[in-house]
């Protein structure tokens, strides 16, 4: 039974508790440049999970075989090797979202927050506890891509996976695009304001400041 | 000359790596507090994403391109699929190489770049260079200039978010934007006016 529960605490603490995106700062290179449509934040969350699940079950396997020094080309071998098979699939079953993803399938191989969990998770543990938590962590970031490219396609095209959701005024709707929805500035924006969201639900994750004011004379009195 | 130092300007400005790409964000948001880690990353990427992507084409040109081994009787050998893995070989045995030579020749440089060097291998800035060089079919002098422009760039734009940052410790924000919230929500305006580049670039 407490087996169950650590298993399940180590697939949802990433989700929002402990987001490798929100609080770890892991992983954002690709999360802001694939979120201008739902179907492209979709497949890359796809992708890097599946990446990540094999990655931190392969390295867990052989953490023992590999020697200290050369950890990093190792695991850094073990991940490119994923990400061409993920690259080809894509190529090769969906060549259209495949050119719109561009370089950034080939960048999951130095997401860091692929070898952040391989470095500090799947190093020390069995197999199948590394897979569990790399899951966790790729479902993590698949959230918060998933919650951006909602909000950039719907208030920047009107669309959700393409489809017409909210009728535009040109076609005698309603709705006038954001068209600063789709530049880089607002997926930073968003991201900021998602930051600021959850951690007011959850205020132990503020940060300290790092200078206070020194406390005012009145009030010393 | 002028082509070379608009092409220059083009990757340091309008294709900002940090800024419009969103490449390098990881380093770009972690060492951006204070002002002398943020030069010192700037240094170092510009000497890797310098050295790195020409070689890069070099390799991908020579040994990896399609039709590359029609002299050995394999016209239609392609291992294009095999970029990846070479160019982050590279960019690692780089990083390494560098890192010894700074800490031979000069042990003062090496111990200012601390922790950074090594890290450099796993930066989705520095993988990315050559990628787009693949991508975007640039010939040799191309993607050393290219390599150079966008490692200023971003050297440009971490001290740059540095220097906001540093005044902003004074600020009184709320809780919870304090620290990654706050430095997102600058990213986002240093973006827009990194964005009016790209205008500029589009007017003739």
């Amino acid at each position: 039974m407490t087996a169950r529960t650590a298993f399940w605490t180590t697939l949802t603490d990433p989700l929002i508790r402990q987001n490798p995106v929100t609080l770890q700062i892991l992983g954002i290179c690709s999360a802001l440049a694939v979120t201008t449509s739902l179907a492209t934040a979709l497949t890359m969350s796809v992708s890097l999970t599946v990446v990540l699940t094999l990655a931190a079950g392969v390295i867990s396997l052989i953490r023992r075989h590999i020697p200290d020094t050369i950890r990093l080309i190792v695991q850094i071998v073990i991940v490119a090797s994923l990400v061409i098979v993920i690259d080809q699939i894509l190529q090769a079953y969906f060549a259209q979202i495949s050119r719109a993803l561009s370089v950034y399938v080939g960048l999951i191989t130095t997401n860091c927050l692929v070898l952040g969990r391989t470095e500090a998770y799947a190093r020390y543990h069995p197999p199948l506890p590394s897979m569990v938590d790399a899951f966790g962590n790729g479902l993590g970031y698949s959230l918060v891509l998933i919650i951006i490219g909602a909000i950039r396609e719907l208030f920047g095209r009107g669309q959700l996976f393409g489809h017409q959701v909210l009728p535009l005024a040109d076609a005698g709707g309603w709705f006038t695009p954001l068209s600063l929805m789709l530049l880089a500035p607002s997926a930073f924006f968003l991201l900021g304001g998602l930051v600021w969201a959850v951690r007011s639900v959850r205020p132990e994750q503020v940060e300290a400041p790092e200078f206070a004011p020194p406390p005012r004379p009145e009030a010393a009195e | 000359m002028t082509d070379a130092w608009s092409f220059f300007l083009f990757a340091a400005f309008v294709d900002n790596m940090p800024l419009t790409l969103f490449l390098g964000l990881c380093t770009f948001l972690a060492l951006s507090r204070r002002t002398e880690s943020a030069i010192g990353l700037g240094i170092a990427m510009t000497g890797v994403l310098g050295v790195t992507v020409p070689l890069n084409h070099l390799i991908y040109q020579g040994l990896l391109a399609p039709g590359t081994w029609a002299w050995a009787g394999q016209p239609d050998l392609d291992l294009s699929y095999l970029s990846l893995i070479a160019f982050i070989g590279v960019i690692a045995a780089t990083v390494q190489l560098l890192e010894m030579l700074l800490d031979r020749f000069f042990p003062a440089i090496h111990a200012a770049f601390g922790v950074f060097l090594p890290l450099l291998t796993v930066q989705c800035a520095i993988l990315a260079g050559s990628l787009f060089m693949v991508e975007r079919n640039y010939t040799l002098g191309q993607s050393t200039i290219f390599g150079l422009g966008s490692g200023v760039g971003f050297a440009v734009a971490v001290v740059m978010l540095s220097a906001i940052r540093t005044r902003l410790a004074y600020a009184d924000l709320p809780a919870g934007l304090r620290g990654l919230g706050i430095a997102f929500i600058l990213t986002g305006l240093m973006s827009l006016g990194f964005a009016s580049f790209a205008q500029m670039a589009a007017a003739p």
